[in-house]
């Protein structure tokens, strides 16, 4: 906990970076509550695609999202190699299906760079930035923009 | 504890007084007369007098002061409590209501509605009052005792020593005004609550002498044997002659908070005419002789001695009492300020232990606690089938173990779930006031019913349910129930009911608000809707869906605005509140004999006995109450009906066959029936349906997990549940499956959950 205090003193981000069909990803660590293992989800009817379904954390039933399907990617076929990223969301909490956490980033502002244009509103609206590290490409995601109309719809 | 936290305590036995006192009173609406009733609302007033006053809130003290007066004649059966009386009453605790929450947010009461009522209240009280002649239990009755108190360990005491009743109305209304320098006899005979309240008799007797000189004596007839004293029981009294020019009024006053608790009596005394039957010997009590006394029981001993010898010398100085009172009223109020605050002392800790009914918690903590129970509740189960699943003989040491585990934690899940339950008696109880001033307001006269007040349902379900049932319940009143002309020439009662109904139902609550009005004006909101642009011109409507056309937005069939419904914004707010709840609204109507609303709602954090099933290779669990019957179809009871409907026979009718895999979109054809089961099930509408289902399960308990609380509603499910393997389970909603086999879609109510 200092440590984070310490490096939001400096500017700096913490961000937890992790891959999803061959493209790295990433999002503001302080949004993640842990990470699991995958355990197989009960589907929900008339649910959307990317919604897997809903998992037990503890006694609350997760959601879980294919975030592959839902960035628009193809749809991710689950393995024990998977992992779960519990994220919060203002008030609720999803897991976030993505293919393996592959780093921890400290970064400042100004290593991200901005969005190029792109053609795809999809890109345009989850993706914040960009971050150039090791000569490896991360997007960094905008969580609440993905899940914006359920929050709006709850509301 | 600062005072604020003081006074909030007071407010909120303040709304468990108001509820205690409109109970009581629509009781005795009800015809009843048990004089406990009467009291409990007496008391009820009281009480709420007694603290108001504690905190300087002047104008409920006032208020409360007058309404307690008139009900006082009741409880002295002066007062005979008539349909008119009681409406007064209501009102009156409507208003004592608007006072108290008046006094804790802020805010003012319509100063003329409170005077008006005062004015009601008074008029009972002194009004209907019978002119009574003095309430006179013989003075006489106290002179013989005199003697008889020499005995000290004799309990019997015929002296005047019963409880009176005492009343405000009759010094009102048949005293003359005090005559200067008239003198009362008082007896006060303090019972054990009076100190267990922390009041003092001997404060109250020093601010009795404040008012006038006082001659005091203790009668301590009632003081038994040491060995049988009871050192938190009360068991002096006293009588005490009061030569004042003040009023019999002022003397109540001194014991305005302490009345209830003690008997007490007091009347223009007679001794001014007949000397010889003076009951009154002054007792110069001589501190010294208890000032070696230390221990409480010696000193009641030398007061008993003390008071014989007075007794005697009493007699021969019988006629100065007025001189020799002042110093004597002092002494004794020392002599008893010792006594008193002993017993003070002990009885308060009696009444510690005597109020630890009932405790208020914080709301987190009982649902953290929750929350745990759950989880354990859960994790047993795992446990279990581990076990189970690893040992296959099934009578080790560890089984037996578990199933007691088992038993113990289901016990501590139902406890756990009552303290959270709660009945929705007193929303049912707000809706009375609501349907008595509303009704009171447009002219119609209404009675409410309730039923199923004790049904229980979860604290934060009462919470959201008065806001949609106030709305409804306004709406019946103002137009549902017509005029009294127009029922009497519609040939009905011209006395209006409104029914309220709660009851569960398949694992939800559901409430029932029936009116016996005029029922929907179809045409007229045809027609209103045409003009709203609700609907099309040339709509082709069912009489249903005319009937659920009241909840769409921006509908009123009011013709003119009033204060109490019209605006517009009405059913859709009710709907929309109770969906939010997680509830359904339906209505039905019968022209001529009124509607119906139906409201379900979940049972939020409830348990939920449920049958586990299997479908499409899904576990779901179907609430357990839903279910009529499960059947095994045979090939020859099914039916084709129409392009994709079946039917199956059961014992000569024949019931639709629903699906639950193809409703829930968990397979893309239909199953075949003779290979599942069929689930009878009886929705809220009414209707039967028979469910398929691939296999069932089992039957079990399970606690009910919001599916909204991280997700959104999903149609068709009514929540999930977590299964002793650890998985998630969904609950499935009967009803709305129910409702999608008739042809509504499951997935119109979900438009926007298709985004998330």
């Amino acid at each position: 906990m200092s440590y984070a205090a310490k490096t939001l003193v400096q500017g700096n981000r913490e961000l937890i970076a992790f891959r999803i069909g061959g493209q790295e990803f990433c999002v503001n660590i302080m949004s993640v509550r842990e990470i699991r293992g995958w355990t197989k989800a009960t589907p929900m009817p008339h649910a959307p695609a990317y919604v897997l379904g809903v998992i037990n954390l503890r006694g609350a039933v997760l959601p879980i999202v294919d975030l592959s399907a839902r960035l628009g990617m193809k749809e991710a076929e689950p393995t024990a190699r998977h992992v779960i990223i519990v994220a919060q969301m203002r008030e609720r909490v999803v897991g976030l299906l993505v293919e393996a956490v592959s780093d921890i980033l400290t970064i400042t502002d100004e290593n991200i760079q901005p969005v190029p244009e792109v053609s795809s509103d999809l890109e345009r609206q989850y993706a914040q930035g960009i971050l150039a590290i090791d000569k490896r490409m991360i997007c960094m995601i905008e969580l609440e923009s993905l899940f914006r109309e359920k929050e709006s719809e709850a509301a | 504890m600062d005072m604020n936290e003081i006074k909030e305590i007071f407010f909120q036995e303040c709304e468990e007084q108001l509820a205690e006192l409109e109970s009581g009173l629509l009781k005795l609406n009800d015809g009843d007369r048990d004089p406990e009733t009467v009291n409990a609302v007496f008391r009820a007033v009281h009480s709420i007098k007694g603290g108001a006053g504690a905190f300087g809130l002047d104008d409920l003290v006032a208020f409360a002061h007058v309404f307690e007066t008139t009900l006082d004649c009741v409880r002295s059966n002066k007062l005979e409590p008539t349909q008119d009386v009681l409406k007064v009453m209501l009102k009156s605790a409507d208003v004592l209501a608007d006072l108290v929450a008046a006094s804790r947010d802020g805010g003012s009461v319509d100063g003329s509605r409170t005077r008006g009522l005062v004015k009601e209240l008074e008029a009972l009280a002194h009004g209907e009052v019978p002119a009574p002649s003095h309430e006179a239990p013989k003075p006489a009755a106290k002179a013989a005792p005199v003697a008889a108190k020499v005995e000290p360990p004799k309990p019997t005491d015929e002296s005047g020593f019963q409880p009176v009743p005492f009343t405000f109305d009759d010094f009102g209304s048949d005293e003359e005004p005090p005559i200067e320098g008239s003198t009362y006899e008082i007896s006060f005979k303090p019972r054990r609550e009076l100190y267990s309240k922390g009041n003092e008799a001997a404060l109250l007797l020093r601010d009795l002498s404040r008012i006038g000189e006082m001659s005091i004596n203790c009668d301590t007839g009632s003081l038994p044997a040491l060995d049988k004293l009871d050192p938190e029981d009360s068991y002096f009294g006293w009588t005490i002659s009061l030569k004042t020019t003040k009023s019999e009024d002022d003397i109540r006053s001194v014991f305005e908070f302490a009345e209830w608790d003690c008997d007490l009596e007091v009347k223009l005394s007679e001794a001014e005419t007949s000397d010889e039957e003076l009951p009154m010997v002054p007792v110069p009590f001589d501190l010294s002789a208890l000032d070696d006394a230390p221990v409480m029981e010696d000193a009641m001993d030398d007061t008993t001695a003390q008071d014989a010898a007075a007794a005697v010398a009493a007699a021969e100085t019988a006629s100065s009492v007025a001189q020799a009172a002042g110093a004597a009223a002092r002494a004794a109020k020392k002599d008893t300020a010792a006594a008193a605050a002993a017993a003070a002392q002990n009885n308060a800790a009696a009444a510690a232990a005597a109020a630890g009914q009932t405790i208020r918690v914080d709301l987190d903590r009982v649902d953290r606690l929750i929350n745990l129970v759950g989880e354990l509740v859960i994790n047993q189960a795992m446990l279990s089938q581990s076990v189970i699943e690893n040992d296959a003989t099934g009578t080790s040491a560890v089984n037996m173990g578990l199933d007691e585990l088992q038993q113990l934690t289901r016990e501590i899940q139902d406890s756990v779930m009552a303290i959270r339950a709660q009945p929705v008696k007193p929303v049912f109880q707000r809706m009375s006031r609501i349907v008595r001033e509303v009704a009171d307001m447009v002219g119609k006269s209404i009675r409410l019913v309730t039923e199923g007040e004790n049904t229980e349902v979860d604290k934060t379900v009462i919470d959201k349910l008065a806001e949609p049932l106030t709305h409804m319940i306004r709406n019946a009143v103002d137009h549902g129930i017509e005029t009294p002309e127009k029922r009497e020439a519609a040939g009905k009662d011209p006395e209006g009911t409104i029914k309220l109904t709660a009851k569960h139902r398949s694992g939800r609550i559901l409430i029932e608000l029936a009116d016996d009005g005029a029922g929907i004006n179809r045409e007229r909101v045809k027609q209103k809707a045409i003009d709203n642009d609700l609907i099309a011109v040339d709509a082709n409507l069912s009489d249903e869906e005319i009937d659920n056309l009241i909840f769409a937005p921006g509908f009123s069939t009011a013709d003119k605005i009033s204060d109490i419904s019209g605006r517009g914004v009405g059913m859709d707010v009710v709907k929309r509140s109770i969906q939010a709840l997680g509830g359904r609204i339906n209505i039905s109507s019968r022209p001529g004999l009124g509607s119906t609303f139906t409201m379900s709602l979940p049972l939020t954090l409830a348990v939920l006995d449920g049958m586990v099933v299997t479908v499409a290779g899904q576990t779901l669990v179907v609430p357990l109450t839903a279910i009529v019957e499960t059947l095994q179809p045979e090939a020859s009871a099914i039916h084709s009906f129409g392009a994709n409907q079946r039917l199956i026979s059961i014992r000569n009718s024949f019931c639709p066959l629903v699906d639950v895999g193809r409703i829930l979109n968990f397979r893309s054809t239909q199953a075949n029936p003779v290979e599942g089961v069929a689930l009878l099930v009886e929705s809220e509408g009414g209707g039967q349906r028979a469910l398929m289902v691939d296999a069932i399960q089992g039957q079990r308990q399970v606690v009910i997990k919001s599916l909204e609380a991280n997700y959104t509603h999903v149609p068709g499910i009514a929540a999930a549940t977590i299964l002793g393997d650890g998985r998630v389970a969904l609950i499935l909603d009967v009803d709305a499956v129910v409702s999608a086999s008739r042809g509504q879609s499951l997935r119109a109510e979900m438009s926007l959950a298709a985004t998330g």
